[in-house]
Formats: C-alpha cells, structure tokens, sequence
C-alpha cells in the first residue's frame, strides 16, 4: 500500500537482503500505521447506525427529539420493550412469523435435499437438461411469475393464509439451494454409496444414512440461508396476508407508520427485537455463514 | 417420446435407477411445472390482456406494451432503478474489496473485524429499512444532527426530489459486508507461491496487487457484479416503506410501480408486461456482462482461444 519502490535486481546483491529485510519491517509498520486507523474508522461507521438504534429505543419518548443528540439514554427506559407488545400484537406476529419460517425452512431443507440428491447420485433420461433448466428458473425475476402465482392462490383459495409462504418450499422452492447441496454431494466419493448397497441399502436408505449425515456443513449453509430469509421476508406476507392478527414480524413493525405520529423509540426497540434472533443465529453458526459464503462467491 | 422409447430399452436395474431418479427430483418437478412454467406461460398471456380482476382478461395483443412506451411512470422508473443499480452497485464493489484488502493485510482479530462489517447485512430489511427512516429525518435524524454539530444545515434527504434516491443509494452502502465476505474469502485463496514468485522477480507492493490480486480475484468480482446488479434492480422494500416512490417519483423504483399496477390500481395485464419489460432488461444486463467477462475475467485452468 506504500508504494515503496525495491531496484528490481534484489538477487544480484547479496548486502541487499539486509537492506530488503529492513525496508520490508519498516513498510509492514507502516501499513498497520495505515490499516488499523481505516478499518477502525469504517466499524465505526457501520456501528453507529446500530448504536443509534438500541439508544433511540432505550429513550423516554420526549427526550427522542431534542438537540445535540443524546448517545446515552437519560432518564433510561427499558420500559418501552413491553411498551411494544402493547402498542402492537407483536408476541401474535412473532408467532405467527416463527410458524412460517419453520415449516418453510423444514420443506426447504427436506425437498432440496432429496431433489439435489437425485441429481447428484442417480442417472436418468433428461437428467442434465432438467438441471439446466433449474439453472435457468434461478435467473428467472420472481416478478415474472408473481402475478400468475398470486391468481393460483386465489384459485385455490389460499389467499390470507400461511400456505403461500409455506408451500412452494415443501415444492423445491429455492432452486440455488437445490444446486448447493447438488455440488457438494458431487464431492462426496461413490465408494460411499457402493458400500451401502453392498450392505443391502436401499436407494432412500443411502440418501438417509449415508449422503445427509456426510453434508451436516452443507445443510447448515442451507437452514442458516434459508431462516434468514424466511425470517426477514416482507414482500410475500405484504402480497397474501391481509388480515392484521396474521402478519409476520416483517408487516407487522410497518404497523407503526400507520399512525399519525410515528412513535419512534418503540419502533426502534421492535426493529431490535426483530433483529436480535438474526445476529444470535449469525453468534453460533458463524461458520456456517463463512462456508456458506466460499460455496457460492468462490468456488463456483 | 423419446425418453419413453429409450426407457423400454433399458436393462431392469438401469429403469429402476431412472424411476428412483425422478422421485427424488418429483417434488422439484412439480413445483416447477406449478409454480415456474405454469406462471411464465400464464404472464406472457396475461402481458398481452386487458385484466383489471373484475372481469375476466380480454386479449388486446401489443397494447400494453405500446401504453408502456408511451408512459412517463414507466420510463420515470425505469430511469430510477438504473441510476440506482449504476450507483450503488460499483459504488458497493469497490467499497467492500477496498475494506476486504485491509483485513487481508494479516491484520489481529480478523473475525472480529469480520463480524463487525458483517453485522448491518443481518439486520433484517424491515428493521434496517425503519433505523435509516429514523436516521435520515430531517429534524431529529442522526446525519442531519451530526451535520448540524459541526455547522452544515444538512437536506431533507428522502423528502428532497434531489436528495431521496442518493439517500437510498448512501443506505446501500451499509450493506456492503455481503460481497465484503466473499472478496475476503477469495483473496484468502490465492495461492502464496504467486506472491512469493513475484517477490523473487521484485515486484513492488502495487505490481504485485496489478498482476497477482486483481487478475486472481476477477472471477470473484465478477460474482459479485451480477449477483449485486440483478438484486439491486428488484429492490423494492426500502422505497415502498421509505418513500413510497416519492417526493414527485423521484424514488419511483421499477418493482415499485410494478407493485403499485399490479396490487394497488389492479392493472394486473399492464403489470406483467412490465414484468416481461423487467427480466428482458436483467437478461440483457446480464447478458452484456458475461459476455464482456471473455475480456477481463482471468480463469484459472482455461484455454484461450488463440
């Protein structure tokens, strides 16, 4: 980063190495002098906003707005997280939002696991063609299907209940998750099947006890995905929900704009309460998120 | 046909294989047909209709296609989604590489730094999208009180024609921790011999982030390129709660205005033409971006055609 500039026939001289050694400490001395100060000023900057948020939701509701802005709460109120469950039916949302994201997650970890299986370890008519083409549905805009899919659930009758936010995952719903589990079964050996129909496995058998216990990390990287985005997402329950006691989380803390003053303080302790679960999860399967992350952005 | 035929062909334990095969992809098949083709199919039809709920969709063939060329919303958005996606994404790129070089410069405590830049992309969009409201007001915000301390009388940020869509493309930049852990996990990839060669060679600091980093970390950028520019073009979350597309559509978001056509006036036929509108613009983007990848995206292992 120094930009310091070494002759470029270091090897024909051998008293260079001593010279090179101490311009090499002196530039890595340099470079933590540059590094820390950047990277210390760029978390703060990505703090602040959080600091802000758990500090507004910790004040009195009149000593919100007032100037210069106060960093600790004085009076402190942690009052105003009861303060929301009563300003909103937010333990029903919550609820409502933990029943929707673990039915959607169990159908998404069951299907794609089954469906990447097939097209990982059996060989069929059509195989490479069909994962062509959900290859393709993954660049396909959800807006494009959106209109059709929302007058299916009309049809059927599910509009302003859960299963549009349910079902589809049970259905293979999430064709990148389909594709990461298929490219980790590929490194799996085949030995492994081998020996289990040796052993007289059936081919559900070897999916069962053989292809999921060995793909524990991948299965993480899909259930941690997978809640997060069920957990977090507004548009679909903006779309099919539409009576108040069924919202999720998501369209429920939007309940608070709809009132002619917006109570600051305890939407921000909501959207705390929101997120709380998201950074836990982030806490304990840290590296699932970091595996995750190298399966999709690097090895490709 | 042909399956079928090559499947009467086959030895038993092969068909029992190829049956096995397609249960176990069944649930995906379904849903595919169901929720994919089925769809795609119905919403060609549906952009060429007169549908508004009510009554059944009349065919009208190309006219929602010739109202959209000639409707100022449609093109207002359209210019707002590409000036968003052309600001926010290199904007992101290069923020979250710069930051992902500092933590690779073996600096202490890097998953901590790690998890400290990583932390906003967690907060769900709800929550996120409710702080930087707050934030961003023009009276009692954060920015404007910070401003305000050391002298400036800052904008009314998502209130101002000028200043909302930069408000939301300043938001963006919180998020830049997503691609930041992936820039970081690529450049903990690359080999040290590369490094160690051109050390030997004497290659300076900047000769060695010119040819070893940047050509070894292009497929990663790449990665990062698409995936950030067709996820910026359907943002949607932030606006309709920030702004609403406002103040006189200066934050009119394309999926917004699909939204509002399709769910608020129940203009469900001109909604899917604007949705067909959509995905051939991400498919030309995206398109033009892969075939431009020949040019600058370094693959190790690929033969170049001569």
């Amino acid at each position: 980063m120094t930009g310091m500039h070494r002759p470029a026939s270091v090897l024909q001289d051998a008293s260079v190495s001593s010279h090179w050694l101490a311009s090499k400490r002196r530039r890595d001395i340099l470079q933590k002098l540059l590094v820390y100060p950047i990277l210390l000023a760029g978390a703060c900057v990505m703090m602040i906003p959080l600091v802000w948020l758990l500090s507004s939701s910790l004040k009195d509701s009149g000593r919100i707005f007032i100037f210069p802005p106060e960093w600790i709460p004085n009076p402190w109120r942690p009052e105003n997280y009861p303060a929301v469950l009563d300003a909103i039916p937010f333990l029903r949302f919550a609820w409502n939002t933990v029943f929707v994201t673990a039915l959607a997650l169990l159908g998404q970890l069951i299907s794609s696991s089954l469906v990447a299986f097939g097209f990982a370890r059996l060989r069929f008519p059509g195989r490479d063609l069909l994962f062509l083409i959900l290859l393709a549905t993954i660049m396909i805009p959800y807006q494009v299907t959106l209109i059709p899919t929302f007058i299916l659930f009309r049809i059927l009758g599910w509009l302003d209940t859960y299963a549009p936010l349910i079902v589809p995952y049970w259905l293979g719903g999430g064709a990148f998750f389909i594709f990461l589990l298929r490219q980790f079964y590929m490194r799996l050996p085949l030995d492994l099947d081998d020996a289990g129909r040796i052993d007289g496995a059936s081919t559900f058998g070897i999916y069962r006890h053989i292809i999921l216990p060995q793909s524990r990390p991948a299965l993480g990287v899909v259930a941690v995905f997978s809640f997060l985005n069920h957990w977090n997402d507004f548009f679909n329950p903006l779309i099919f929900l539409s009576t108040t006691e069924k919202y999720t989380l998501a369209l429920g803390i939007n309940l608070f704009r709809g009132y002619q003053v917006t109570q600051w303080h305890l939407l921000m302790a909501a959207s705390v309460m929101v997120s709380v679960p998201c950074i836990l999860l982030y806490a304990v399967a840290q590296r699932h998120f970091i595996q995750g992350i190298v399966f999709t952005g690097v090895k490709q | 046909m042909q399956i079928i035929a090559s499947f009467r062909r086959m030895p038993a334990h092969i068909r029992r294989e190829a049956i096995e095969g397609y249960l176990f992809i069944m649930p995906w098949l379904a849903g595919l047909v169901v929720f994919v083709v089925g769809p795609i199919i119905a919403s060609f039809y549906l952009s060429l209709t007169n549908y508004e709920v009510i009554r059944p969709p009349t065919f009208v063939g190309l006219q929602n296609f010739d109202q959209l060329v000639n409707d100022r919303l449609f093109w207002q958005a359209l210019k707002v989604s590409s000036i968003y996606v052309f600001a926010s994404v290199p904007l992101g790129l290069v923020l979250s590489f710069a930051v992902a070089l500092l933590m690779n410069q073996k600096v202490r405590f890097v998953s901590l730094w790690r998890t400290v830049y990583y932390i906003p992309t967690l907060v769900p969009v709800i929550a996120s999208t409710m702080l930087w409201l707050w934030i961003f007001n023009p009276e009692f915000g954060l920015l404007n009180m910070m401003l305000a301390l050391i002298g400036i009388d800052g904008p009314l940020w998502l209130g101002h024609t000028r200043w909302a869509l930069p408000s939301l493309i300043l938001m963006s930049l919180w998020t830049v921790g997503a691609p930041m852990l992936i820039y970081l996990a690529g450049l903990q990839g690359i080999p040290t011999d590369l490094y160690e060669a051109a050390d030997i060679d004497g290659a300076g600091v900047l000769v060695k982030f010119r040819n070893v980093t940047i050509p070894m970390m292009t497929p990663v950028i790449f990665f990062n390129l698409v995936i950030n520019m067709i996820a910026s073009f359907q943002i949607f979350v932030q606006p309709f709660i920030m702004t609403e597309g406002g103040p006189r559509y200066a934050t009119l978001f394309y999926v917004l205005y699909l939204y509002q056509n399709a769910f608020q006036f129940f203009r469900m036929g001109y909604a899917s033409a604007l949705a067909w509108v959509l995905f051939a613009v991400i498919l030309a983007l995206t398109v033009v971006v892969f075939r431009s990848s020949a040019l600058w995206v370094y693959y190790e292992g690929e033969l170049r055609q001569r």
